[in-house]
This record gives structure tokens, C-alpha cells and sequence, in this order.
């Protein structure tokens, strides 16, 4: 106790003698409506140096093929970390993806990502982005080269781990340090659940999240709104996309994908594996009557989830209440 | 008499400090040394040669080997009387394009005769879904799968005039961890009780193991590259584990 209130006293003093948001202390912190995370920095210390380092090389676009695209241009923090606007990632030399960039935010919670969960680490999940052809079009032996002989990066990396070794490790490592730390959970609907003083829902608010329960929980299941399980919604009769099949090669899995998190939803648009709807409207329609029934269409959505005009305005009024602004606009994690 | 608690913490150390003595007395009990495994690399019998040299499979297909690698790790070994011993952090990636690769070294090894020797061909289940890893498992070896994360155990890429693949490519990614697609295997093998692996502080074994890259193609399964030319992970992949599984490795002699 003594000691936490020395390392709390120290780390105010310091924020007040340095005004720039990088030298507050960074932390790790688990809302309180949250469970234990999966990933908790156990084998990746997390600090400043690890957390500042782990950004730099988030945004910088000297790590690609062509110079022109860096984690930052699909991750665009105004979007929460997805891509505006864009319904398949755009990578380097004006490549199209096949899948729209997910946002990145509270995913020291999830056990596998990408849309078929193919990646089991979040360590590991840039290196698909780094060697893909269309989307950073590069291989690690290049870019640790370029780090090893481009200032300030040997410094950061002694600053961060202790040594100038740069590997792909260490690369990892530091970038998770960013992408782990990225958490949300200050909407309105947290404060809401938190019972914080003064916040409650609208009427409207209220009737759409009483509906969401209702209708939509039991795949977009809180806190995360998402239960992390691969599913078909029925966007086609026949996927051109295989999803989960992919890496499990079982036929019951084909066109399945993770349901996605409606956190910040207001800002990740467009929505769904390829992007195809660009508002909620088009969204909440295609359930109220454009469920598809392919071959593995969830059972729970066989005759589609009828939605009135009235319901469909009180649930888009609840989804909004999913916005961080803090998150979006949080300087931290923003290129500096 | 009634210790005071104070007392006893005293006593404590000088009990360990005492204990301690004694361990570094009995050296020899617990000395440690070091011993190689070379992987000579072969296909039927003639050497691996990268490139030129043309094969023949099980059912007499042509083929050319590009690439050779495998990874061996989780070492143990076990003496006759049951006792094993696991070497941590053993993880090693043989590739048949770098001659130093073939020949591994052990150290910190508990000298003794050892009977029997088991490693996995391939990647224990916890390390292909492990945070970002160094040194053989660096995914910078080429060994790890991007968009389905864990590692490749083992690779071979060539040509046969019998695939139908462009430029007559094989293409041989063996790898995956769930089930039914699990490719993980364990070799083992007995070695001769009248010649055991003879780890001492005054000598370096060598234990010499042929590596049979054809076995890929037969045992279990004869495969012909005419229907079977491409697999990373899935069905297929078990198929060629299923083979390699039991040919692939033979300990031909032990330099103790
Ligand atoms: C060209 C656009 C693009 C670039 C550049 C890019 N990503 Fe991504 N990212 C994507 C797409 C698309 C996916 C989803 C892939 C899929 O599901 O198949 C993704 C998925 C991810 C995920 C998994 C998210 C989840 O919820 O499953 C993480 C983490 C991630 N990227 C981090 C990074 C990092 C770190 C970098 C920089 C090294 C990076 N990305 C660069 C487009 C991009
Ligand atoms: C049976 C499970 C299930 C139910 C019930 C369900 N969804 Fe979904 N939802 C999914 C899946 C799976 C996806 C992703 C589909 C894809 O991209 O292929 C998805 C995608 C979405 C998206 C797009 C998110 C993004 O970032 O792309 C929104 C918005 C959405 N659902 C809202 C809702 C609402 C609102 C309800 C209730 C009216 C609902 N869902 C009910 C499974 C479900």
C-alpha cells in the first residue's frame, strides 16, 4: 500500500513536470464490467519505452513494400481502429484485400483473430498484414534490416528491452505492447452498467437495449458484443468467401464468421467480412428481411429478425451508445 | 521449549546454506555434459543433394528436391531404469540447405547411459498458439503460417514431371495441431544396451541418424504426385505425418 502510494505520488509529480501524454505512465486497465483478459503481458513487460516503441512502428509506413502504408492507414484510429470507408482493406501498390480491416480495441480478450480466427495469438496477428502481398507486401528479414539501420529505432529498442538487438521477436513483442493497451470501455452504455452517477439511458435507449437483448444478445453477447464464435448470418446463399472452413476444413464451418463486436459501431463502418453494408439501416434490414438461407445459416436466424420501423430506430438509438469517444480520441494512441 | 519464530527464520538459512555444502560436495551425482546428434539427410539410401539430383518415390515417380527443413524438439531421454530426462527448450530446425543446421548440439545434459531417445517431429501443441517466439521458432525462418497461426513441422518443396501443378511444383507443408488434422508426431528409439548414449564430463557423443526424405511418400501410404502434389495442413498433411511418423528418422550409430 505504501509503496503503491509512493509509485503514485512519483508518477503524479511527473506527469506534472512533463505535459506531453507519452510520459504518463501507460497501463493496462480492465474496466471494471469486464472479465479477466486473456492476454495479460505476462511474458511482455509492458512500459512506456515498450508501449512508445510498439507505436512508432504501428504508424510507420517506411515498414511497407512501397513506403506508402503503415498499420495506421488500415487502423485508423478515428474509426476505431478500422478503415473508413473502405469495404475491403487497401494495401500497398493500390491493392485490394478480400476482407474489411476489423477495428483493434480490447483485443487482449480474444483467444484467435481475423474473420475465420485463423491467428491464435495477438503477438503474432501483424505478421499476416506484414508478408501479404496486398496489404504490406514486405517480409520481417527487410524491415528488421531497415530498423537495425535507421535512427532512432536501435535506441527505442535498447529503451525498451534493454539491448540494441533488434529481432522479430522484439517487434512483436512492442507491438503488442500497443495493440493490447488499446481498450474500450467508456461508452455510455459501460457508465450505464457501471451505474456511474448522473448517466442513465433515454427512454429510447432503454427500448432498443431491452430489444437487443432480446434479439441479438445471444450472438453479440456483452461485454465485448460478441460471444467470439463463427456463425453465418445469411449475407449469401453460397459465400464466395470459405471463413472459419478455411482453417478447420470442416464442411458444417463454410461461409462462417466471427461475430464481429458492436463496440464504436457508429464508426466502423462499412459492416460485415467484405463490407457490403454502409449503415446500420442496411444492416438491421438485411436481418429484418434479407437473411439468406445458405447451407449453414444459424438456426436462430431461419425466419430472420422481424424489426419495425419504430424498433429499428430504438436499437440504432442503443447501438450508439456503444461510442467511445474517449477511446477515439484518446492522444495516447495517436501518431505523434 | 517453545522456538520464538524469530528463532526459527535464523535457522532456516543455516539449515539451506548446510544443505547446500553438501549438494556441491556429491559433484559428481548431478554433473552435467554435452552430446551432438548429427542428421544426415538422404533420400533411399543416396545423399539429399538440393537441386539436381532426380529421385524416385514408392511408385516410381520422378522427383527433384528445393527444399528440406523439419523441425525436432522435446527432446528425452531415458535410461534403463526408467528415469528420463526432458531437455528444456530444445527446438531445432534442420534444412537440408545448411550444412551446419544438420548437426545439433545438447548441452547441460545429467551425464549417464541412456537407453532410448523420443523427440517430436514438429512443434509441441502449446508453442504454435505461444506469443511471438526466437531462435528456431522465429518466424522469420519461414516455418510459421501467417493465416493460420502455428508452425509448418515439416516442409519439402521439389518438382515431379508427375504433378499436374504449375511448373511441376510439390509442395509439401506438413503442419496443424486440432484434431482430426493433427500432424504432431513422436519418434522413438531404443538404443543398444551394450552401447548406450554415454554422456561423461570427459566425452562428447555423437548420435549419427539418417534422415530419409522419401519416407514422406511411403509407409503407411504409397503417394503419387499425380493426385497428391499440394497440401499445407488439413487432411493430406495427416496422410504424409502418418507416413514420415515411423520412416523418417533411424539411428544408425552412436561415437561415444
Ligand atoms: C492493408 C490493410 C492492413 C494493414 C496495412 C494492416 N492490417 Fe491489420 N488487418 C487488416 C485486415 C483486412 C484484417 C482482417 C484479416 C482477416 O480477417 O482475414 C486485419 C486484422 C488485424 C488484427 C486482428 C484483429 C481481430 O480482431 O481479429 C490485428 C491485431 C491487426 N490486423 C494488426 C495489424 C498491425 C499491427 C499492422 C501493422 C504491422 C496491421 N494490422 C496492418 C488490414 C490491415
Ligand atoms: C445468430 C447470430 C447473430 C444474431 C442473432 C445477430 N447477429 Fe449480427 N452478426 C452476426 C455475424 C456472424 C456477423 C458477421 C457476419 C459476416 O460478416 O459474415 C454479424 C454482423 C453484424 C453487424 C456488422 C458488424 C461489423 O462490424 O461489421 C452488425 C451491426 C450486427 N451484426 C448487428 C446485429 C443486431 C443489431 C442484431 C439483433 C437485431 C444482430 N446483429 C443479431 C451474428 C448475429
Amino acid at each position: 500500500m505504501l509503496l503503491l502510494s509512493i509509485a503514485l505520488m512519483y508518477a503524479c509529480s511527473k506527469s506534472e513536470d512533463e505535459v506531453t501524454p507519452e510520459e504518463k505512465k501507460i497501463t493496462f486497465s480492465v474496466p471494471s464490467n469486464f472479465p479477466a483478459p486473456v492476454y495479460n503481458f505476462e511474458d511482455n513487460k509492458l512500459s512506456n519505452a515498450g508501449f512508445a516503441l510498439g507505436k512508432k512502428l504501428f504508424y510507420d509506413a517506411r515498414l511497407s513494400a512501397d513506403k506508402s502504408v503503415s498499420c495506421g492507414s488500415c487502423h485508423q484510429q478515428f474509426a476505431a481502429f478500422t478503415q473508413l470507408d473502405h469495404k475491403v482493406s487497401h494495401g500497398v501498390n493500390n491493392c485490394q484485400g478480400k476482407r474489411n480491416t476489423p477495428p483493434l480495441f480490447n483485443l487482449a480478450w480474444q483467444k484467435a483473430f481475423f474473420w475465420d480466427g485463423g491467428v491464435k495469438n495477438i503477438e503474432t496477428s501483424p505478421l499476416n498484414a506484414i508478408t501479404d502481398a496486398c496489404e504490406m507486401g514486405t517480409d520481417i528479414q527487410t524491415i528488421i534490416a531497415f530498423l537495425k539501420n535507421t535512427a532512432p529505432y536501435p535506441d527505442l529498442f535498447k529503451q525498451a528491452f534493454g539491448s540494441t538487438e533488434i529481432n522479430s521477436q522484439l517487434v512483436l513483442k512492442s507491438i503488442a505492447q500497443f495493440t493490447a493497451v488499446l481498450v474500450s470501455g467508456n461508452s455510455k452504455y459501460d457508465k450505464v452498467m457501471r451505474k456511474e452517477a448522473g448517466i442513465s439511458f433515454t427512454s429510447t435507449e432503454q427500448a432498443g437495449y431491452n430489444l437487443f437483448k432480446d434479439k441479438c444478445t445471444s450472438c453479440h453477447a456483452e461485454p465485448f458484443f460478441t460471444d467470439f464464435s463463427y456463425r453465418s448470418n445469411g449475407l449469401d446463399l453460397m459465400s464466395s468467401d470459405e471463413g472459419r472452413s478455411h482453417i478447420t476444413g470442416v464442411a458444417s464451418d463454410f461461409g462462417k464468421f466471427r461475430v464481429p463486436t458492436l463496440r464504436n459501431i457508429e464508426y466502423t463502418s462499412p459492416y460485415m467480412h467484405d463490407g457490403r453494408f454502409y449503415s446500420l439501416d442496411e444492416v438491421l434490414e438485411h436481418y429484418n428481411s434479407g437473411v439468406k438461407a445458405s447451407a449453414n445459416l444459424d438456426v436462430q436466424l431461419k425466419t430472420g429478425i422481424p424489426l419495425s420501423i419504430t424498433e429499428k430506430e430504438q436499437i440504432k438509438a442503443f447501438l450508439k451508445t456503444l461510442t467511445d469517444n474517449e477511446f477515439i480520441k484518446n492522444k495516447l494512441y495517436a501518431e505523434s | 521449549m517453545k522456538l520464538s519464530p524469530y528463532f526459527l527464520a535464523l535457522l532456516c538459512p543455516i539449515i539451506l546454506l548446510s544443505s547446500c555444502k553438501k549438494d556441491s560436495n556429491e559433484v559428481t551425482a548431478d554433473a552435467k555434459s554435452t552430446f551432438s546428434i548429427e542428421f544426415e539427410n538422404q533420400v533411399n539410401g543416396s545423399p539429399l543433394v538440393l537441386n539436381t539430383n532426380t529421385y524416385q518415390n514408392a511408385k516410381g515417380e520422378d522427383f527433384k528436391i528445393n527444399v528440406f527443413k523439419y523441425y525436432v524438439s522435446n527432446i528425452k531421454l531415458s535410461k534403463a531404469d526408467g528415469t528420463t530426462y526432458l531437455i528444456p527448450e530444445s527446438y531445432f530446425l534442420i534444412d537440408a540447405s545448411k550444412a551446419e543446421s544438420t548437426n545439433i548440439t545438447l548441452k547441460d545434459v545429467p551425464v549417464g547411459d541412456y537407453t532410448k531417445i523420443e523427440y517430436t517431429i514438429g512443434v509441441d501443441y502449446a508453442r504454435n498458439f505461444a506469443g511471438a517466439q526466437t531462435g528456431a521458432l522465429d518466424p522469420i525462418n519461414g516455418m510459421f503460417w501467417t493465416w493460420n497461426s502455428g508452425y509448418i513441422f515439416v516442409k519439402f518443396e521439389g518438382t515431379s514431371p508427375q504433378s499436374p501443378a504449375t511448373a511441376n511444383a510439390l509442395t509439401f507443408h506438413i503442419g496443424g495441431v486440432t484434431d482430426p488434422n493433427n500432424t504432431i508426431r513422436t519418434f522413438a528409439t531404443e538404443i543398444n544396451a551394450a552401447n548406450p548414449l554415454r554422456v561423461r564430463t570427459d566425452g562428447k557423443p555423437n548420435m549419427h541418424f539418417i534422415v530419409n526424405a522419401a519416407a514422406l511418400f511411403t509407409g503407411k501410404t504409397d503417394i503419387s504426385f499425380s493426385t497428391l502434389y499440394f497440401t499445407m495442413g488439413g487432411a493430406n498433411s495427416v496422410i504424409v505425418a502418418n507416413n514420415y511418423a515411423d520412416g523418417l528418422f533411424r539411428l544408425d550409430h552412436i561415437h561415444n
